[in-house]
């Protein structure tokens, strides 16, 4: 045990004691590995979501034709496909991409620590959330077949068989998403305790690189949101396996109350995964504009007035759901509000670019593009939340691209700003420019093309949960079904996009040129370590470094380097 | 068990010991957990006036004398503390398994007054207010098992004069759970 030790030989004591096999390669305590381990796990688990949204745009384009690879959707199917695509996409890529998987792999490099805290608790968080990703996919092949009740999980429809007819399908999806909370609620104390106490000497508040700020506050806005969904998936677990009656109407329950719960953390969610891909942005923007971050104070301020707002506006998600018009204004209210701390985020980005010297590398690429496409989603966000439009828009396609022009930019473009950003950290090695290139530009047009039409078809009626628009004569127009099918062909080119990605990156991964320690001139701590990628302690234990300044410290006068690292005395 | 001990896991920016700090971030995501759960409740008491018939049938009393086993639980556990400070890991260990005993005191008390209540027909899905009442005590009762699973590990490491600062974090989460109880109690048994 641990408290007998002499604490500055910890680090090499990890050397010499005995692992086993699966202790050393499959499953080690190093917060760079673990870090390494979310990113592909939620890369792959994209695949899947990716096919989901495939097959139900194909459904929708082309009506009850066979979808290669897949075949004649059914309706349950179709429900299925939806349902599954959102949770994946939100709670098995968004999540451990951005919180776990940069988290992991930044925040001890980034505070000059060797690791987390308290590593085997992070491992075990990776054990747990690889878990709920194996019961997630199990429960695709159950007998009944998956989940089909939306990705919100709205009782009655999900609190009985009866209903759902996925009698399996219903408890395993909730069982999987359960494990996922309790695996980012280990891994959020990690973050926040090791952020807290295991700063570098010298690091003050206002010295800690945005991006660790952001995830931080993230994980806290996490735990404070999810705590009723955790008690209402046991009160839905009940529900659909002991008969009781929380939720069903039919039984005396309040399926209103489900939607309270699920949408008391629905919120705070998005922006639990908005903070980091707006940190990625912090950190990407200063270094390729060679300017500091503009107002540093005000960009953490603005993130923790989002962040205590985002507790008060959860009921524009049910301003048609019967609850009281006057607690509809108040909603209303709460929900323009917050978009004053989010616009004035958006504002001090734009401010540190202006007057820099800008360089179009592949990774601010990515960060100017999240500013682009993430300020439609928030423009029309504005619109929902006046519940009088509202009640027109609710539950068409217009919210379905509202919600994408915010998602997709912070589960892809945020993801594709930091992976581009740290790939050399990571991998020792430099990605290929031209075709990071390609692959911006196709997707980011690709998904424009995708969405911006699903505005046209929501505002023309389309609601957002049918199967097939030809049953429903005023919506079966060539008008609107033109502007489905020019959607989904958007959507086959962004998915043909992707293999650029990925061909680039095991590429890049294995054979691109080696990068240096620091290849962009970078002032934050993780490009000083002695060993590019580092190694393990992430410092010579002997040598950890110590803080003199802020992070953003480039282009100082007098200097004759355009970048001052935090850790350099002078 | 791994002797490795990170450097980060030693450092201490802000004063607070790195395990403590994890305890009290852990009760914070508890709290939001049981104030989902009573708050639901709350609303649903209030909106139901005709919980106040089911309501009658709790055991006041052993719901009493239960609240009495768990805080003085929490007493030995504050004892414990005490006694790991000046650094008798004998001590603190006895006084853990006092704790333990008050736990499985309260478990065995639950338990008989569960036992009666099925008999007489009141099971989870008999009503909204048994449906509550058997979901809120259950997490509850969760936790007090879990909380004495830890507090065995950590007797064990405190008899041997190992971990001493564990004893205090467990504690914590004791309190916790006591005040949980304290909160139940009263929304549960006395409100008629
Ligand atoms: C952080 C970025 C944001 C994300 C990730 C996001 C995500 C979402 C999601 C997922 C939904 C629909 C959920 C569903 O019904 O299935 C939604 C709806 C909504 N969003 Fe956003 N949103 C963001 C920003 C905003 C902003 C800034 C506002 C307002 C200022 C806003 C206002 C609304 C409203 C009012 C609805 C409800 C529309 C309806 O269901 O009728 N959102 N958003
Ligand atoms: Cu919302």
């Amino acid at each position: 045990m641990s408290v007998a030790h002499d604490h500055d030989h910890g680090a090499h004591d990890a050397h010499h004691h005995e692992m086993s096999f699966i202790e050393k390669y499959i499953f080690p305590t190093d917060h760079k590995y673990i870090g390494k381990q979310y990113m592909f796990t939620g890369m792959f688990m994209a695949l899947f979501g990716g096919f989901y949204a495939y097959v139900f745009r194909m459904q929708l384009a082309f009506p009850n034709m066979s979808v290669p690879f897949f075949g004649r959707v059914s309706p349950m199917e179709y429900n299925a496909a939806i349902t599954q695509h959102g949770t994946v996409m939100i709670f098995w890529v968004a999540m451990p991409v951005l919180i776990a998987a940069f988290g992991n792999f930044l925040i001890p490099l980034l505070i000059g620590a060797d690791d987390m805290a308290f590593p085997r608790l992070n491992r075990l968080s990776y054990q747990i959330f690889l878990v709920s990703a194996v019961v997630l996919i199990a429960s695709w092949f159950v007998p009944g077949g998956a989940f089909g009740g939306a990705w919100t999980a709205y009782p009655p429809l999900s609190a009985d068989a009866r209903y759902s007819l996925t009698p399996m399908g219903s408890s395993m999806w909730l069982i999987a998403v359960a494990l996922e909370f309790a695996a980012f609620l280990l891994g959020g104390i990690n973050f926040i305790v090791t952020a807290m106490n295991g700063r570098a000497p010298g690091m003050k508040w206002n010295d800690v690189p945005m991006i660790v700020w952001m995830i931080c506050i993230a994980s806290i806005l996490f735990m404070a949101s999810v705590g009723p969904l955790v008690a209402g998936a046991i009160m839905l677990l009940f529900d659909q396996n002991l008969g009781t009656n929380f939720f069903d109407p039919r039984r005396g329950g309040d399926p209103i109350l489900w939607q309270h719960l699920f949408w008391f953390f629905g919120h705070p969610e998005v922006y639990v995964v908005l903070l980091p891909a707006t940190g990625m942005c912090a950190e990407v923007i200063p270094v390729f504009a060679r300017k500091k971050l503009f107002a540093y104070d005000t960009v953490l301020y603005t993130t923790i007035g989002t962040g205590v707002l985002s507790f008060f506006v959860w009921a524009h998600h049910q301003f048609v759901a019967g609850i009281d018009p006057r607690m509809a204004n108040v909603f209303t209210i709460t929900t323009v509000l917050i978009s004053i701390p989010i616009a004035e985020m958006v504002f001090l980005y734009i401010a540190t670019l202006y007057g820099g010297s800008i360089r179009y590398t592949v990774p601010m690429l990515w960060a100017l593009g999240f500013i682009f496409a993430f300020l439609i989603g928030g423009v029309t966000g504005i619109y929902l939340g006046a519940s009088g439009a509202d009640i027109y828009f609710h539950d068409t396609y217009f919210v379905v691209a509202h919600f994408h022009y915010t998602f997709f930019p912070i589960a892809f473009i945020g993801t594709f700003t930091g992976f581009t950003y740290w790939f050399p950290k990571m991998f020792g090695r430099m990605m290929n420019e031209t075709l990071g290139k390609i692959h911006f530009f196709g997707t980011m047009i690709s998904f424009n093309f995708i969405f911006l039409p699903l505005f046209a078809t929501g505002l023309g009626g389309d609601h957002r949960r049918i199967y097939n628009y030809n049953n429903f004569p005023e919506l079966a127009t060539p008008d609107l079904q033109n502007l489905r099918i020019l959607a989904t062909v958007a959507l086959l080119v962004l998915i043909a996009f992707q293999f650029i990605f990925i061909y680039n990156t095991f590429y890049s991964m294995f054979f691109g040129p080696i990068s240096g320690t620091n290849p962009w001139k970078a002032t934050t701590l993780e490009w000083t370590t002695p060993e590019n990628p580092p190694g393990h302690g992430n410092w010579p234990p002997d040598n950890m470094p110590t803080v003199y300044r802020g992070p953003y410290e480039y282009s100082v006068p007098g200097r004759e380097d355009d970048f001052w690292p935090q850790n350099q005395q002078s | 068990m791994a002797a490795f001990r990170p450097i980060a896991n030693t450092r201490s920016a802000t004063g607070i010991p790195t395990a403590k700090l994890a305890v009290w971030w852990l009760l914070v995501s508890e709290i939001v957990i049981f104030g989902g759960v009573l708050a639901s409740y709350l609303m649903h008491r209030l909106g139901h006036p005709e919980w106040a018939n089911y309501a009658v049938h709790t055991q006041t009393a052993i719901g009493a004398t239960n609240t009495l086993v768990l805080l003085s639980s929490s007493l030995t556990a504050v004892l414990a503390h005490q006694a790991a400070q000046t650094g008798d890991g004998k001590k603190a260990a006895k006084f853990l398994l006092a704790t333990i005993a008050g736990a499985c005191l309260f478990l065995c008390f639950k338990a008989y007054e569960w036992h009666g209540e099925i008999e007489e027909g009141f099971v989870p899905w008999t009503n909204g207010f048994w449906a509550f009442y058997y979901t809120a005590a259950g997490i509850h009762a969760s936790h007090v098992i879990v909380g004495a699973i830890i507090m065995a590990f950590v007797a064990k490491d405190a008899y041997a004069g190992r971990d001493l600062h564990r004893v205090e974090n467990v504690g914590l989460y004791w309190h916790f759970v006591d005040l949980v109880w304290i909160f139940l109690f009263p929304l549960l048994y006395i409100a008629k």
